[in-house]
């Protein structure tokens, strides 16, 4: 608002002298503060003002002259010469040489120092005293540090009835996070009252999850979305797949239909590598591998039985209990079954028949872990039964690589992605393995006791230096392992790629040597019964009758001798003298044995025989 | 008598030149003039005036980080052979020598 104050003077008073008066105060305007307009403000307390006491300085800048500097050589010719000798002539110089040589201080300088020179010369021609020994190889740093690991952080599972951590997931940027999910594995065990929740842990704060996730079901299997960091892909206790998105909230963002989800709990999801990044597929122990799109989960795009007839019957399948899929080998996948089958399958078949290429047999049970090498992917790790086993591709007959059995299970495995020699196992004794071998083939480099209980699944971070692993009773714990075991080693990628290499061909040696004998007997069994049938078929059924007889009577009485032999050696013996009762005793086990061993051989020539006599 | 003794320097030096590596020797005097060589002469004029100087840096040096310590031997190893020079008030015995390797 104007604050305007006017007065009025006349025309004739302008210019007029003017008579200053005093007058009292008044007050013209009186504007009371409007607290309002503090509303527009914000107090600022503390208020950084920058003050400058310091003394005042300047710069400048000063340069010496240059020196000027040249370089020159020296030759030295001839010189220091006496005045008196002329270098050129020959005459001259030797004649002073000669002078030179008589004196006395020369002879005597010269014999110390011959002495001195011949020792040096002589170590010279002994050792060469420069020698490098070691110029091949670097300082091993990295070898002095035996490896170990420590833990970090433990999570714990919230929840007053523990379920088992039965997947573990690390978050792909960053690894900052851990999904884990939580589910009663063991068949309708699962206790009454069990939550079904799962966690995402944050690292920093292990005393309360960060996010829950919410499903119908317990989750077996939770996967992280490599491409968004938001997403989460889940495999449920029943069968169902679930997809979350953490901005959503902790119930499930999809979920798929039941009709036409698997019929068993669901055990590998893995997300795929395609352009809109949500493409995943899922393998169960109903013998189905399924894939999916997160957009719609209602119906699989693709549904595939692991039935190895390639009939794709369902009544034949193997129930799949691990998956495997490598982003860089896109169109193969391979599938772990409950029945110790690795099963190797190309994505792009024609025909549901063709999308089953080989199998691998080895283990004596399920195969919990399945995973390809990340720097050679022809050879891959499966963990399962009480052993690790190392497969290449190639060989499809037996592993190229295998641990001893154990005394526990072994739950999980996991190759490390720095090391291509390193991998983890999980025991169900609670004992995690680490695995050099390039340092030591037949045990563990490390061996460490994690937990109590049994530990269920082991997971990798990406920079290959943190390890999570799940327990039976829900407890995550996370480890650190030392600098050696998680730092690429000198030649370390030429040196397994070596060991593959010749396991591999080891394996094919031995594939071909068993193929060759096998086609030697199957040429001798053919030959046998080539002979056979040369002989005259003459030969009427009562003869063959009364052959048989008398071999079977000949095996019962070696069996009777051997019997009575062994009865003797056991009875009491009579004192008769010590010497001829030792021979006797040898000779009776002698022949024992030989009678043994005959009697064993003519059980199974025996065998064989009635058989022949039986055809024709 | 010096005639033995000048015997015994001869058969020294050769002894020294006999052993096995041993490309040449030299001795050479204060002033740098060599007295006895067995290489050509430039290649002496050479080792003597560069060695000379060397030596008598090597033994400043020497004398300068402690006053009571002399040079008394002094080895220059290169790529192709040894060069040893022993250094005397009034003389230098050098010899070149391929080390066995």
């Amino acid at each position: 608002m104007e604050i305007v104050y006017v007065y009025v003077k006349k025309r004739s008073e302008f210019g007029k002298q003017c008579n200053f008066s005093d007058r009292q105060a008044e007050l013209n305007i009186d504007i009371p503060p409007n607290p309002e307009l503090a509303e527009q403000f914000v107090e600022r307390n503390p208020v950084d003002t920058g003050i400058q006491c310091s003394t005042s300085m300047s710069e400048h800048e000063a340069n010496t002259e240059r020196f000027e500097m040249e370089t020159r050589g020296v030759n030295h010719i001839e010189g220091g010469w006496p005045k008196d000798v002329n270098p050129l002539e020959l005459e001259q110089t030797i004649r002073f040489r000669k002078k030179v040589e008589k004196d006395e201080n020369y002879i005597s300088a010269i014999m110390q120092l011959g002495s001195i020179m011949e020792h040096c010369i002589k170590q010279n021609n002994a050792i060469d005293i420069y020698q490098e020994y070691f110029d091949d190889e670097d300082a091993v740093e990295v070898m002095d540090e035996a490896p170990s690991a420590k833990t970090i952080n433990v999570f714990r599972d919230p929840q007053e009835i523990k379920r088992p951590a039965t997947h573990v997931s690390w978050h792909p940027d960053g690894n900052r996070k851990l999904a884990v999910a939580y589910s009663c594995l063991n068949f309708q065990r699962a206790p009454e009252g069990m939550s079904s929740e799962s966690y995402i842990w944050d690292l920093e704060n292990p005393n309360r999850p960060e996010i829950t996730l919410k499903p119908s079901s317990p989750l077996v299997t939770l996967e992280y979305n490599p491409k968004d960091s938001h997403v989460l892909l889940a495999g449920c206790y029943n069968g169902q797949i679930a997809c979350w998105d953490t901005r959503k909230g902790s119930l499930m963002a999809e979920m798929s239909t039941i009709e036409f989800s698997h019929r068993d709990p669901v055990y590998g999801t893995i997300w795929l590598q395609s352009k809109t990044g949500t493409e995943c597929f899922s393998a169960s122990t109903d013998g189905q591998v399924m894939w999916w799109d997160v957009r719609k989960l209602s119906e699989p795009t693709e549904v595939v039985v692991m039935d190895i007839t390639k009939k794709q019957r369902l009544e034949h399948a193997l129930g799949a209990i691990s998956l495997e899929f490598e982003p860089t080998l896109p169109t193969k996948f391979m599938v772990g079954t409950e029945q110790g089958v690795v099963i190797s399958c190309n994505r792009k078949g024609k025909t549901p028949a063709e999308k089953i290429v080989c199998t691998f047999s080895g283990h004596h049970g399920p195969i919990y872990a399945l995973q390809r090498n990340p720097f050679y992917p022809k050879n891959f790790l499966t963990v399962g039964d009480w052993t690790a086993r190392i497969w290449s591709e190639d060989s499809r007959e037996s592993s190229i690589m295998w641990t001893k059995y154990h005394m526990a299970y072994l739950t999980d495995g996991a190759w490390s992605p720095v090391r291509p020699a390193v991998f983890f196992t999980t025991k169900m004794d609670g004992t995690l393995d680490i695995w050099d071998f390039v340092f030591k083939q037949c045990d563990p480099a490390l061996s460490l006791k994690v937990c109590d209980e049994a530990l269920f699944c082991l997971r990798v971070q990406d920079n290959g230096c943190f390890i999570a692993c799940g327990s039976q009773l829900g407890t995550t714990t996370l480890l650190e392992v030392s600098n050696g075991l998680c730092t690429l080693q000198r030649n370390e990628k030429n040196t397994a790629s070596a060991i593959f290499e010749r396991e591999t061909r080891r394996e094919k040696i031995l594939e071909a040597r068993h193929r060759e004998m096998r086609l030697k007997e199957k040429g001798k069994a053919e030959g046998r019964d080539d002979e056979l049938r040369d002989e005259p078929p003459a030969l009427n059924l009562e003869e063959l009758v009364t052959k048989a007889e008398e071999e079977f009577f000949d095996i019962i009485f070696t069996e009777l001798k051997r019997k009575e032999a062994e009865a003797m050696k056991k009875k009491p013996k009579p004192l008769k003298q010590p010497s001829q009762e030792t021979d006797e005793e040898v000779q009776g086990e002698e022949e024992a044995e030989e009678e043994r061993g005959d009697g064993e051989g003519e059980e199974g020539g025996g065998e064989e025989s009635p058989a022949l006599g039986g055809q024709p | 008598m010096i005639g033995n003794d000048h015997a015994e320097v001869e058969e020294t030096l050769k002894r020294i030149q006999s052993h096995k590596g041993v490309i040449g020797t030299m001795v050479v005097n204060a002033e740098g003039i060599p007295i006895r060589t067995t290489l050509d002469n430039s290649t002496t004029v050479q080792y003597a005036g560069l060695l000379h100087q060397l030596t008598m840096k090597a033994k400043s040096t020497v004398r300068d980080i402690d006053p009571q310590n002399d040079l008394t031997f002094l080895r220059i190893r290169s790529k192709k052979h040894e060069i040893m020079v022993a250094p005397d008030k009034e003389y230098l015995l050098i010899v070149i020598q391929n080390p066995c390797e």
